[in-house]
């Protein structure tokens, strides 16, 4: 173990998987709204900052404890993008960085908004499988883009499973197969 | 979780990282709970569960633990030369690290060579001879353990074509339609899988065997190394989830020389002081506070078992921490009472010549390793000796 102990970061075996494997999905899990290379650090994008014409939107979300945060934000910037840039208090979004390796950017749309998004991809429902609180409008929030048309819907941000009480064996037979 | 989620956690303020640091035989958790008002035990699950059969030991064989250990480049498992000149490598269990470890092996070099694997199993991997994967599980295809994201890359692997057995697979079209989403999609693909096998002139396959449990590691004439496995032929009682594998008696031998189990992770006991469950591997609690022992709790896999993709993992540590603060506000962690803290820790690591390492520290390491990435196109070549890291982070 000792010879380990500098690993502790990164020693979770859910980590030392995505560690090999990440870089496979990397390239394939961006949305048409984001081109060429991607550098993504937390509050800065790089690429949509400079290259998108200054169009600005409303978004609403729903957050977690019925508090709507309103933004304005610009065209081309995926949901994610959004919550990361304007730093909006959302517990965990986007763990894996828009790389299409979890779900915690789940979002809930209006259903007439969501009959406008573009095509969800085989990739995107996988993930999607995974996330608590499915709904026949959930998407994940890295895999779509703000449009004009898109201006004013409000985006639920759902629930995730709090309650610890919950024993994973008596979980509902909607929750996902165990890993 | 990414470097840069971790990074912003690292750099509050009010966060302090020390590696190098073995608790529980460099730093007691009873020193740990003198010196803070709460400690948290969010130490995941580094060991394994052995299939518990004859010749388990035989070279040849693997943990999957340790497998991955090897191609991610954990110092610990540097030396493990896994030998790759056989053709037909089989892996037991079905979860997400067992279709991981079948990616490794069956991927095209071309695609290895852009990621962080380390370059050692990078280049035993381009000299491999392992030509077929077969992923074994006790039960059937409707209680295959792994997600639907790691079967799409097996389906999508170039070059490979899949090698089903449609007679596993009896009965499952009927049930389709009633399935939750989730499974259904994946016990979809699985189908197309059966259905469609993939490029025919593939020289690699992979497939999935169900309904088999491993009772014998076989050995050659010499006993020398592993030349096969003896697996016993199941049949299932009960349906969904909690269907049960039951012996039938009869057993089959399949000829490999390269046996890798990944039929799960294990949490070790990381102090006396500290309770533990042996029977689950894990540390006993009550929504992460630890049985018996105030001011101790645990999140994760040491806290539930080692099942659980992010979401999951981080929702739990979400709730260890919501606990840890409800305590905090009711009064059952006591406040009143000051602790030193880090101070007397590190005071404590000094007496005993444990010299730590920041974050700052591990910054350099981590610098170092995407510099060596740089020079061979990856995004970075791991360090696999911890001496040679120390030197860095200390330099």
């Amino acid at each position: 173990m000792s010879a380990c102990a500098l690993r502790v970061l990164l020693q979770r075996a859910a980590v030392m998987r995505k560690a090999a494997h990440q870089t496979f999905s990397q390239t394939r899990a961006f949305p048409q709204c984001v081109t060429g290379s991607y550098t993504y650090s937390r509050g800065i994008n790089t690429l949509t900052n400079s290259l998108r014409a200054e169009e600005k939107v409303t978004v609403h979300f729903l957050n977690r404890d019925g508090k709507r945060i309103s933004v304005k934000a610009l065209t081309g910037e995926s949901l994610l993008d959004i919550v990361v840039n304007h730093d909006l208090d959302i517990d965990g979004f986007g763990a894996c960085e828009g790389t299409l390796a979890c779900s915690t950017c789940h979002l809930i749309f209006e259903e007439a908004v969501y009959k406008k998004l573009g095509p969800i991809s085989d990739e995107e429902m996988d993930m999607l499988d995974l996330a608590y609180g499915l709904t026949d409008t959930s998407r994940l929030g890295c895999q779509v883009c703000l449009r004009k048309d898109l201006d004013g819907m409000i985006l639920r941000v759902p629930d995730v499973i709090s309650d610890a009480r919950v024993d994973s064996e008596k979980e509902s037979s909607t929750a996902p197969p165990k890993v | 979780m990414s470097l840069t989620v971790f990074t912003q956690t690292a750099q509050h303020e009010r966060f302090s990282f020390h590696g190098n640091v073995n608790v529980g035989k460099d730093v007691t958790i009873d020193e740990l709970r003198q010196a803070y008002h709460a400690v948290v035990l969010s130490y995941g699950a580094e060991g394994n569960r052995s299939m518990g059969i004859p010749g388990e030991d035989l070279p040849g064989v693997f943990s999957a633990k340790d497998f991955v250990g090897w191609y991610n480049g954990l110092p610990c498992n540097k030396e493990l030369h896994p030998d790759l000149s056989c053709e037909t490598a089989v892996i037991l269990g079905q979860g997400n690290v067992a279709l991981d470890v079948a990616r490794i092996l069956l991927a095209p070099v071309e695609m290895l060579k852009e990621t962080d694997i380390t370059q050692n199993s990078l280049e035993a991997l381009a000299n491999s001879k392992v030509r077929r994967v077969l992923i074994v599980g006790r039960r059937g295809p409707l209680q295959i353990a792994c997600t639907i994201k790691e079967l799409r890359e097996m389906v999508n692997l170039p070059k490979v074509r899949a090698d089903m057995l449609p007679a596993d697979f009896k009965g499952i079209a009927e049930v389709l339609k009633d399935l939750p989403r989730p499974r259904k999609r994946l016990t979809e693909l699985m189908m197309k899988a059966v259905k469609e096998g993939g490029d025919d002139k593939a020289e690699k396959c992979w497939g999935l065997r169900f309904f088999r449990s491993p009772v014998e590691v076989l050995a050659g004439a010499d006993g020398k190394r592993a030349t096969g496995i003896r697996l016993a032929l199941n049949k299932l009682e009960g349906s969904g989830e909690s269907a049960r594998a039951e012996v039938t008696g009869q057993t089959e031998d399949v000829d490999c020389g390269l046996i890798i189990s990944s039929i799960g992770y294990k949490s070790i006991p990381i102090d006396p002081a500290v309770p533990f469950d042996p029977r689950r591997a894990i540390v006993p609690n009550e929504m992460g506070r630890v049985q018996d022992t105030a001011g101790l709790y645990c999140s994760g896999w040491v806290k539930r078992g080692p099942t659980g993709v992010i979401a999951t993992t981080m929702n739990d540590s979400f709730d260890t921490a919501r606990v840890l603060i409800q305590d905090m506000e009711d009064g059952k962690l006591d406040l009143s009472v000051n602790k030193p803290g880090a101070k007397a820790i590190t005071a404590l690591l000094q007496t005993r010549g444990v010299r730590t390492v920041l974050f700052s520290q591990w910054e350099k390491i981590n610098a170092e390793e995407e510099k060596r990435g740089r020079s061979l196109g990856k995004p970075r070549e791991k360090l696999l000796d911890v001496d040679e890291m120390l030197k860095i982070a200390w330099s």
